[in-house]
């Protein structure tokens, strides 16, 4: 990231509804040049928060703002959305509606059609330029659903569950025009369902929780700062019941040994206390037979959820 | 790879968006309404079907009075001589008194003149069959001057014609483009797109460019048939009727533009209170009937001068009202303007509430939304985006409620 790079900060945002606490001091900071993940459970106030960023919902407090500045009806403008809700005219041809949208963010109609085109081309809907929307089938409404939110090389961009009803090329194709996107310099969050797909594609993930942030920073540091210590263990020989005799091993897991290993093979991943003691264990290992298998276990971005949203 | 070079120009201080006027936001907005409906094969269709509509109701209307207005007469040639000034009549010459009769039994004439009658001073008599055109005895007959003091300066049965033309045509366009702008609205809450739009313009500035879109295209059809009329006026020879009717006409333009206003603001702030296309019809029959009621009334009420002055200075009804007693010449010259300053007033006033409504009403999604509910908050807002978000929070707010229950 270089000093360049926009930066997108959410500042204590407060919202309910009625007596229901959706947004609770919501801080969290979106940085430009890389993609970041806003993952959390349904209901957990991802899409609320994005319509607070786009303006389309006033926080009760707390505000929002572009690189220090706090935000206005002319530099939201500037952003780009995908609203959870997907929505075009049915019945207005593709290219022609991307170029409308262009032109209400304040593009000539030359640069929007141009800018339109060369996106959808990119996202595969070339050849569809001049069809009606609701000729195109979901996963390509999808598609241009997207360049709808890019037509205009949004400084900031927004996406609600961007990949929902995306088959696995599509996704493909979408993450690679996010990425290239992102590496312009301008912040990109968007929130998904799919954990695997936010695992491979973010820099940076923001986890939220009943309206709380649980957990943000970037992926690599959220990966060393939860799931503990843990290692994963494959020996070949007598078994492994001793382990959990070890002082300081916990946690013990089972794992179905892989297709090609002998028989004999017992393979489990553990939690320990600290790293002398993980040594301890693959010294007793040595002598009990042969250690296939000694790593220092990575939790999944799933298992980094699943503990952080406890 | 021009596109990836375009992508990665994605950073705010290169992004080449200019700040939109408020003028070039509403033309945008208003330019996609026209558009989408000029390329609507439906709409092209059933403008079409319209026009020819009121070019044959011209022709045959003048057909039918130049029919009418000529029965024809045999007339022997001895009697023109003693009575030049037969007229008005599709006259026949012949020469006997049989031919006449003969011309009468067969109903090819209405009437025969001859001349050989003992009985009248005017030495002629009128043959007819079972009963007499009183025109025609009249037209030959000596008449004492008459003076009317008070003459009736329409014919009835035009002026009839003049006010279901006026009424019918006020009641077609304005039902089109108001439901269409209804249906556009609910389009645009259904598909959700409004979600986008909100996030890039303001509330306000849609709702203008949809009304001006369409009154644009409602006014344009209006002054099509206004002129149709006078042409197929003219090309039929009707010119006294045109000069009677031509500055009614004009006023009725007037008075549709901004009749027209009012009711597309009406039409779009009650649409706005649904969330789909099947609910569209039920929330705007209210401001279904308020056109429908000038019509209705016109029609049955065209030779009541009380109830035309009244209609003349109601708002929904004035467009109607108003040309209709111009072209009567029940009203003073003043009374248009009058009439038309009442009607601006409600216009605006109408439209600004339709607005209130329109931004309070427009993200909120599922059930229909409460008038009251749509009016009670005041359309405050920091920024223009808000107002419609705080009808969001409010709804929402709602149905939390609801689900505590």
């Amino acid at each position: 990231m270089t000093s360049a790079d926009t930066v997108l900060a959410i500042h204590s945002v407060t919202k309910s509804y009625g007596s229901r606490r959706v947004l609770d001091e919501l801080s969290f900071r979106v940085l430009g040049g890389r993609l970041t993940g806003f993952v959390g459970r349904n209901g957990a106030g991802k899409t609320t928060a994005m319509r607070v960023i786009l303006g389309v919902l006033a926080a009760d407090s707390g505000h929002v703002t572009l690189d220090g500045e706090a935000l206005n009806i002319e530099t939201r403008r500037r952003f780009g959305y995908m609203p959870e809700e997907r929505g075009l005219y049915p019945k207005m041809r593709v290219l022609e509606q991307i170029v409308y949208l262009g032109r209400l963010h304040g593009m000539t109609a030359t640069a929007a059609r141009t800018s339109g085109r060369s996106l959808l081309t990119r996202l595969g809907l070339g050849e569809r330029l001049n069809d009606t929307v609701q000729s195109l089938s979901l996963g390509n409404q999808q598609r241009a659903q997207i360049a709808a939110a890019l037509v205009h090389s949004p400084a900031v961009l927004v996406l609600d569950e961007p990949f929902s009803g995306l088959d696995p090329l599509a996704v493909d194709t979408v993450v690679s025009v996010l990425s290239e996107f992102a590496a312009g310099g301008a912040p990109v969050i968007f929130s998904s369902h799919q954990l695997d797909i936010v695992e491979r594609l973010c820099d940076d993930l923001v986890v939220i929780a009943d309206g709380q942030i649980r957990a943000s920073g970037s992926r690599n540091a959220l990966r060393a700062e939860h799931g503990g210590l843990r290692f994963e263990l494959a020996l070949d020989g007598s078994g492994l019941d001793w382990l959990a005799a070890v002082p300081g091993v916990s946690d013990l897991e089972r794992i179905a040994p892989e297709c090609d290993a002998p028989s004999s093979t017992a393979h489990v991943v553990f939690a320990v206390d600290s790293a002398a003691t993980s040594q301890l264990v693959l010294r007793e290992a040595l002598t009990r037979g042969e250690v296939t298998r000694f790593l220092r276990h990575q939790p999944t971005l799933a298992q980094i959820f699943r503990e952080v949203i406890r | 790879m021009t596109e990836t070079g375009r992508l990665t120009t994605g950073a705010p201080t290169t992004t080449p968006l200019a700040a939109l006027s408020v003028t070039q936001t509403i033309r945008l907005v208003a330019q996609r309404e026209v558009l989408t409906r000029l390329r609507s094969k439906s709409f092209l269709i059933s403008t079409g079907v319209l026009m020819l509509i009121v070019l044959a109701s011209i022709i045959v209307g003048a057909l039918v009075s130049s029919n009418a207005e000529l029965p024809k007469v045999a007339v022997q040639r001895s009697v023109t001589n003693a009575l030049p000034k037969i007229v008005g009549f599709d006259l026949q010459y012949i020469d006997t008194l049989v031919e006449a009769e003969r011309l009468v039994r067969s109903g090819a004439v209405e009437a025969a003149v001859v001349s050989n009658s003992t009985v009248s001073k005017l030495g002629i008599t009128v043959i007819a069959l079972r009963e007499v055109d009183p025109a025609v005895v009249a037209a030959v007959s000596l008449a004492p001057d008459v003076r009317i003091l008070t003459p009736e300066t329409t014919n009835p049965f035009l002026a009839y014609l003049v006010a279901l033309g006026f009424g019918v045509v006020f009641f077609l366009s304005t039902l089109t483009f108001g439901s269409t702008i209804a249906q556009s609205v609910v389009e645009e809450k259904q598909t959700r797109i409004v979600e986008i739009l909100l996030a890039t313009i303001s509330a306000r500035l849609l709702l203008a460019g949809k009304v001006i879109g369409n009154s644009l295209l409602a006014f344009g059809q209006v002054a099509l048939i206004a002129t149709l009329t006078s042409l197929g006026l003219l090309i039929t020879g009707q010119h006294a009727i045109l000069g009677d009717i031509g500055p009614s006409i004009l006023w009725f333009i007037v008075f549709f533009v901004f009749g027209f206003v009012l009711l597309a603001a009406l039409f779009a702030a009650a649409a706005s209170l649904v969330s789909r296309q099947e609910d569209v019809g039920s929330v705007t029959s209210p401001v279904t009937t308020l056109v429908m009621a000038p019509y209705v009334a016109v029609i049955f009420f065209h030779d009541n001068p009380v109830v035309l002055a009244v209609m003349s200075y109601v708002p929904f009804s004035a467009p109607v009202g108003m040309p209709m007693r111009l072209f009567l010449g029940t009203a003073q010259w003043w009374e248009p303007l009058i009439s038309l300053v009442i009607l601006l007033a409600s216009t605006a006033a109408v439209v600004g509430l339709g607005a209130r409504i329109y931004s309070n009403a427009l993200l909120r999604m599922g059930a229909r939304v409460k008038l009251s509910e749509a009016l009670a908050r005041p359309a405050t807002f920091r920024s223009a985006a808000q107002s419609p978000a705080q009808a969001i929070a409010h709804s929402t707010a709602r149905s939390a409620a609801r689900l505590d229950k």
